[in-house]
């Protein structure tokens, strides 16, 4: 009877983990497209399958696309296009006129797929297995996994959820079971996932579906147990978890209250059927209101296009190379675009140059002290290098409101009479005048600015941990070099060459770690670029360089530092190697580095109501610093919000634009590289990161509720390792609404400088980073280096393109621009 | 310095009536009016605390003015403030202040800013009524408007799941608080025989006179108030509500929750030490359940994996110790006390976010794996067997369910006859005939007379357990709501003669609020398909006014302070004898889930998530 050809458990669960969310704890928050497990499928056949299968919005809604359309924020020709593309294409056999997407009203008759099935049990046998499961099995899981809350552990074995559990029914004359009967069913072990599933289910066909439903009505909790099932390095207390435990487990209390509650007297849920729902992965068409609202997004998406394409049409050919006051290196971050324009703003001289944060250093970085070390690198790298802090003097500060002795009897007897007035003045003061505290991050705290790094391999053997302790001179070489080259820094070294990583300051911010570097696993870049800087000053590296060709003057010296995006700060590291002609330069940039923060900062506040961007621009920048102390500031910044944009070419292509902060900005010099070598690590690169956060923000957008996080102001933190709203709620995954309010949910663009035939060949290399372009969850776009002629990539084909934009704006005052307007920035050309 | 006192009450009033006023969109101009009143009231207290240092900490008593009077009866508004009423009106106005200007950012651009603000005010003012009330009856105010913003904050999130569900549930608990107070006053006016003022119960001589001679009744009435306090401040067997109130906003849950309407219950006793000072055996009795809660509290804020129910327990073990240090008369500790825990668990509230980067840091660097606690001292069974009982919060949100929500359940459910239609032929039947009856008593046989009004108040029970496990007809639950008024006034009219200006005072409110709710219910049948009571509806995403229209009718029907019928229902006690406990039992059931069956409807029609699929609505368990 327990033939299992129908179900079968091995690819259930791995099935299942594919759809479940895959984002990890708190502490390591990694951008990711959140419907990663449509991406196989081309972009609007994925979210038609996401929307009708799983209920999720993946667009804006109709009304709100007629919205923007009158706001012109949809153009009226490219509207007319896509409707026509659409129904020249006629993939579903409609067709939509304009007036019909003008009038279309949101309907209500698309019910998921999901869940159909498991309502069965209110519907026919009127009982809310969730209202009687849930709030039990969230405390255990909750408690099981918590990283450092509750003071009284779980009291774990090594084996796992279900053997602890197992472990304490024994030994305990309580129980989490309502029946004697489940209970001694789970200490007797005699039960198996199908054994389970015959009993409530029944029919094994329906096996799969019920699992998805049962799972996916806490997607919070069974997608942080997917992944510490797969990566169980992810905590720091280890906790050995499968997702097969956490089903199991569901499934005997699902069990227990059903014996509870009708006896033994009912039948499995598939002999009460009367009807068998619609299966799950049955193929999927879009309904006519889906349908339009692809039109509407391509209409949408393209109308901001297009006018960065006419502007990237009249870029100017790129000057002749000159000499330049200084370099800089920053992160492709899109929050560094600004600060790039402001620096060659205040110096027109300098260079600046962009490319994924890590400096193409990748280790783990051990602080002095640290238990642990944390990687510093993109996610899908795994190093094999440590990089250890010593001789730091830094100290961490502790604070008694968040230690446990405030929860004991006595001892909180003896605080809430003391401690409990300190905390009135500490309260009193962080609302009147919010400064600097136990409870902020700041960026620079990662890494003690007058420590010493162990970057240099010196015995050549020194392991720990299995990993190699620094880098040999030839590996240094080897990062050096391939930095240099793919961002297109091969000659006309400037006497001073900046790297400057970043990283962000927060007070109470759970997600914190995404508001850092996110080529840095989430954290700040300050480490990598103080390496990237030793390396760059090597001797012998410069040796090894120049025998392969880069010849770096003795009079150019590299500088590390860190650019706090809240907080509009810099710090440079290891200032006092310079020359001391060097050292004068320096003190000359440091002042354009501070106008251009102050500059930044300045722009950055006009999306904040509560600082007056008219105000003089230093109080300006005082008022941007204070929100990232405040405790009552729910968007110390605004992250990577409204991001659509990433172009990849030299800074001639777009030095001339003002491209609000919408940009993440890779150098890369085709003419350097005309078969497309260092282009292929750059676009591996730049489909995950970028596009991972793109698509984060868009579908945080579209669906807040259930791909996204919620108003983060009643969030609770549980166990360290995610955020609930209240009590007894699902860990919710995903970003924030403050984070993505002023976000438009548009594709990322990648516009890449350099032949299209060189571009076509090159991303086909990698199948995974193709997959990205092939099914357009990114868009890409080719502009010739020369010509300046545009190809589009659709549907495996480079077309050529022609804007419609007649000319985007240009000459505007833009000061006065960015102190009155809120809203995004139409792009605009700033100089000639 | 009596204006004061109107002061620290009408100002929140009146900055509540303006924040009313002021439109959504407008945040500045909503959360300047909180911060400024708050503001003044802060400086007025300061003042007042000053000038009344100066006169030499002298108590201050003033009768405002009556609102109903009668023979033996006068319901009348009177302040009172004393070091007690000092103490929490200094806390709630610092702690109130900060808390507007904290949320002035905290909540910008939230949907619902406005209606949050609204919704602080209207506690801030149920509070400072209660701390400067002078008597039962001024208290009780304060009481349920405090009760009615709570379940407004904390289904501030009004289209989850979640808030709406645990907001009910938390009413249900609040309620049986305020049946307390109804209680407790019922029988003081059998003791008194007036509605006696707390500047009385000072009086040594006087208590101590009366409690001689009615020890049993005194007893009870402090057990009422003693159920009244537990409930409100989270002490067992209630504690469990208090981790699950915490759904608002991080402010907003900080001062309610955390501190400001927790002490509340500390307040009512310390106010009513007083009377139940010489009575040692109920002394006795508050010191073991504040043992009981401050052990159990403890242990569960140890096992506690969530940073939010972890402050919500550690402060009720707290409250545990005050309530013990109250009943050995330390006020001068107790007020201490309070206030520190206030001050210590709104800001742990507050920066409670920070604590995964704090710990996660100190974690880094001070990480030890499994660190050994007390308890891996015991025992092991003793050990897991007490992990699991804190894990589960000693059954104590179960209980409520297993032992009084789920047996009226079954009790409604055998009442399904009742459909819209033959409920109101069956009513009419058994109203004429007790109408009938009432005015011809003589036809009733003498040995059936003291039963008639049992029966009614029976009948009205029943009824309205119906309503409140109705599960489709929302016209039928709100029509038996309404029955079960009229039937508690046919039940007391057998009682003995009442006289029709009572019965006005009680039925207009009904009356009134009854009607405008099913006209509310009517239209929105019109517009909608689905309006039901399986299940939440969430209407007030389309139908914004209809749903606070509806709001004010249940809170009319409930007996809440904005109709007649809220003293009303204080007359009503009034006419049930002392020896008549049974009926007074019957009618405080009845009222108790009268308003949670009111409640209810509100909550399943225009809360929750909503029906539409094309509004976003999160998972329900989130």
């Amino acid at each position: 009877m327990f033939s299992s050809e129908d179900f079968n458990e091995e690819f259930c669960i791995g099935n299942l983990k594919h759809f479940l969310p895959s984002q990890g704890p708190l502490k390591d928050f990694i951008h990711h497209n959140t419907l990663h497990a449509f991406q196989n499928k081309p972009f609007h056949q994925g979210l038609t399958e996401a929307a009708q299968i799983f209920g999720y919005k993946v667009y804006l809604s109709l009304e709100e696309f007629q919205n923007l359309f009158e706001k012109r924020e949809i153009s009226d020709v490219i509207l007319n296009q896509k409707i026509d593309a659409f129904n020249a294409d006629n993939l579903y056999g409609i067709s939509f006129t304009k007036q019909q997407l003008l009038n279309a009203k949101s309907s209500d008759n698309d019910k998921p797929r999901l869940g159909k099935l498991r309502s069965f049990w209110k519907s026919n046998y009127k009982i809310d297995l969730d209202a009687l499961v849930h709030p039990t099995l969230f405390r255990i899981i909750g408690s099981y996994l918590d990283q450092g809350v509750a003071i009284w552990n779980f009291p774990h074995n090594t084996e796992g959820l279900i053997s602890s559990i197992k472990e304490l029914e024994k030994n305990s004359w309580s129980s989490f079971f309502r029946t004697d009967e489940v209970k001694s069913i789970l200490i007797s072990g005699n039960y198996s996932l199908q054994s389970l599933l015959y009993q409530l289910v029944g029919d094994q066909t329906l096996f799969e579906q019920y699992l998805f439903d049962q799972q996916f009505a806490h997607p919070g909790w069974s997608g942080i147990v997917a992944v510490l099932s797969d990566n169980p390095n992810a905590l720091v207390d280890r906790r050995p978890v499968k997702l097969e435990d956490l089903i199991m487990l569901e499934l005997l209390m699902e069990l227990d209250a059903l014996i509870d509650h009708f006896g033994h007297v009912w039948a499995p849920l598939s002999v009460k059927l009367t009807e068998k729902p619609t299966a799950l992965f049955d193929d999927v068409k879009p309904s006519p209101s889906q349908m339009m609202q692809m039109i509407w997004q391509e209409a949408y998406e393209w109308s901001y296009y297009d006018a960065v394409l006419n502007g990237i049409e009249q870029s100017a050919l790129e000057i002749q190379k000159k000499e330049h006051s200084f370099q800089a290196v920053f992160c492709i971050d899109d929050r560094e675009c600004s600060l790039r324009r402001y620096i060659e703003m205040d110096d027109p001289d300098c260079q600046t140059f962009g490319t994924a944060g890590f400096f193409n250093v990748e280790f783990f970085f051990q602080p002095e002290n640290g238990k642990m070390h944390s990687k510093v690198c993109p996610a899908p790298i795994t190093p094999k290098y440590l990089i250890k802090e010593l001789k730091s003097t830094k100290s961490v500060q502790k604070d008694i409101h968040f230690g446990k002795s405030s929860h004991g009897l006595f001892i909180g007897w003896l605080l809430t009479h003391t401690v409990g007035f300190w905390s009135a003045i500490k309260l009193i003061l962080s609302v009147f005048k919010p400064s600097q505290n136990e409870a902020s991050v700041s960026s620079f705290q990662h890494m003690d600015e007058n420590s010493e790094l162990t970057i240099e391999n010196i015995d050549n053997e020194r392991t720990e941990d299995g990993l190699q302790v620094g880098y040999t001179v030839v590996e240094m070489a080897d990062r050096m070099e391939g930095l240099l080259r793919s961002i297109g820094l091969t000659d006309n070294f400037a006497p001073l060459i900046y790297f400057v990583g970043h990283g962000s300051s927060s007070v109470n911010n759970t997600h914190y770690a995404g508001y850092d570097c996110g080529a840095c696993s989430g954290r700040p870049g300050s480490v990598n670029a103080r390496v990237i800087a030793y390396i760059g000053n090597h001797k012998a590296v410069r040796n090894i360089l120049k025998e392969r060709g880069l010849i770096i003057p003795d009079s150019t010296q590299f500088v590390g530092a860190l650019h706090d995006t809240s907080r509009d700060e810099v710090k440079f590291f290891d200032v006092n190697v310079l020359h001391e002609k060097n050292s004068e330069k320096h003190a000359k940039n440091e002042t354009h580095y501070k106008n251009a923060l102050t500059n930044n900062a300045w722009e950055r506040s006009r999306r904040f109501i509560s600082v007056n961007t008219q105000k003089p621009k230093k109080l300006v920048h005082r008022d941007v610093k204070k929100r990232t102390v405040s405790l009552f500031e729910p968007r110390p910044e605004l992250n990577h919000a409204t991001n659509t944009l990433c172009i990849v070419g030299r800074r001639s292509l777009t030095d001339h634009l003002f491209l609000d902060r919408r940009s993440f900005l890779n150098s890369y010099d085709c003419t350097t590289d005309p078969e497309g070598k260092h282009l292929l690590g750059i676009l591996n690169a730049v489909a995950p990161v970028c596009g991972g956060i793109n698509l984060e923000y868009y579908f945080s957008r579209t669906d807040n509720q259930q791909l996204g996080a919620g108003t983060k102001l009643p969030h609770n933190v549980m166990g360290l390792i995610g955020v609930a709203n209240g009590a007894d709620g699902d860990l919710r995954t995903g970003l924030p609404s403050q984070m993505i309010e002023v976000h438009d949910p548009l594709r990322l663009l990648v516009i890449v400088e350099h032949e299209p035939k060189v571009v076509e060949n090159t991303i086909k290399i990698n199948p995974s980073t193709f997959e990205w372009f092939i099914n357009e969850w990114v868009r890409l776009c080719v502009v010739h280096p020369i010509t300046k002629e545009i190809w589009v990539y659709r549907k495996g084909i480079f077309e050529p393109y022609k804007t419609t934009t007649d000319r985007i704006d240009s000459g505007n005052n833009l000061n006065e621009i960015i102190q009155t307007v809120h809203e995004n920035i139409p792009i605009q050309i700033i100089k000639n | 310095m009596e204006h004061f006192l109107q002061g620290f009450v009408l100002l929140p009033a009146f900055a509540f009536v303006i924040s009313l006023l002021i439109p959504k969109h407008r945040e500045i101009a909503l959360s300047r009016v909180s911060f400024i009143v708050v503001g003044i009231q802060l400086i007025g207290v300061l003042v007042f605390t000053f000038l009344w240092i100066m006169n030499g900490f002298n108590h201050i008593d003033f009768k405002e003015f009556s609102i109903f009077k009668g023979k033996e009866y006068d319901f009348y508004i009177d302040f009172y403030v004393d070091s007690i009423s000092l103490v929490y009106l200094l806390i709630g106005a610092v702690l109130t202040f900060v808390i507007t200007r904290f949320s002035q950012y905290y909540l910008h651009r939230e949907d619902g800013y406005k209606r949050f603000f609204n919704t602080i005010m209207l506690f801030y003012l149920g509070y400072n009524i209660i701390i400067v009330s002078g008597n039962v009856e001024t208290l009780f105010i304060g009481w349920e408007l405090l009760g009615v913003s709570s379940f407004l904050l904390i289904a501030f999130y009004r289209n989850r799941y979640l808030p709406v569900k645990n907001a009910v549930k938390i009413f249900s608990i609040y309620r049986i608080g305020d049946v307390g107070i109804i209680m407790a006053m019922w029988l003081s006016h059998h003791l008194w025989h007036e509605n006696i003022s707390f500047l009385k119960l000072n009086n040594y001589e006087l208590v101590h006179h009366q409690l001689v001679h009615h020890s049993f009744l005194g007893i009870t009435i402090s057990l009422m108030f003693f159920i009244s306090a537990a409930a409100k401040s989270a002490q067992f067997p209630f504690s469990s509500w208090l981790p699950r109130a915490m759904e608002g906003p991080t402010p907003s849950s900080a001062i309610f929750y955390g501190s400001l309407s927790v002490h509340v219950g500390a307040f009512l006793l310390l106010r009513t030490y007083p009377f139940w000072e010489q009575q040692v055996s109920f002394r006795i009795f508050i010191v073991i359940v504040g043992i009981v809660t401050a052990i159990i509290a403890t242990l569960s804020a140890r096992v506690q994996s969530t940073v939010k129910s972890q402050i919500a327990y550690s402060s009720i073990a707290q409250i545990g110790l005050i309530f013990i240090e109250i009943a050995l008369g330390l006020k001068a500790l107790a007020l201490i006390h309070i206030a520190g825990n206030a001050f210590l668990r709104t800001y742990q509230l507050l920066v409670s976010p920070s604590v995964v980067s704090y710990k996660i840091r100190q974690q880094f660097y001070n990480f030890i794996p499994r660190k050994k606690t007390i308890e891996d001292t015991w025992p092991k069974r003793f050990e897991y067997t007490f992990y699991m009982l804190s894990l589960k919060e000693w059954n104590l949100d179960s209980f409520m369910y297993r032992r009084l929500w789920n047996p009226l359940k079954k009790l409604g459910a055998t009442w399904s006859f009742l459909t819209f239609k033959n409920v109101y032929l069956f009513f009419l039947i058994v109203f004429v005939l007790g109408l009938f009856l009432t005015f011809n008593t003589g036809l009733i046989p003498e040995y059936l007379l003291p039963a008639m009004p049992i029966i009614y108040a029976l009948l009205g029970l029943l009824l309205v357990i119906k309503a409140f496990t109705e599960r489709n007809s929302v016209r039928l639950s709100w029509s038996l709501i309404i029955v079960n008024h009229l039937c508690i006034a046919l039940a007391i009219s057998f009682n003995q003669h009442f006289e029709l200006s009572h019965y006005i005072w009680y039925l207009s409110g009904v009356v009134l609020c009854g009607g405008f709710g099913y006209f509310l219910i009517q239209r929105l049948r019109g517009q909608e398909k689905w309006v039901s009571l399986d299940r939440f509806y969430g209407h007030v995403y389309e139908h914004p006014k209809i749903a606070l229209g509806f709001l004010i009718a249940c809170l009319g029907v409930a007996g809440f302070p904005i109709t007649p019928t809220f003293i009303g229902e204080d007359l009503i006690f009034s006419h049930i004898k002392e020896s008549q406990v049974l009926l007074a039992l019957l009618i405080a059931m009845s009222l108790i889930i009268n308003g949670l069956a009111a409640i209810r409807i509100y909550s399943r029609i225009f809360l929750g998530p909503h029906v539409k699929t094309y509004h976003e609505s999160a998972k329900r368990s989130s």
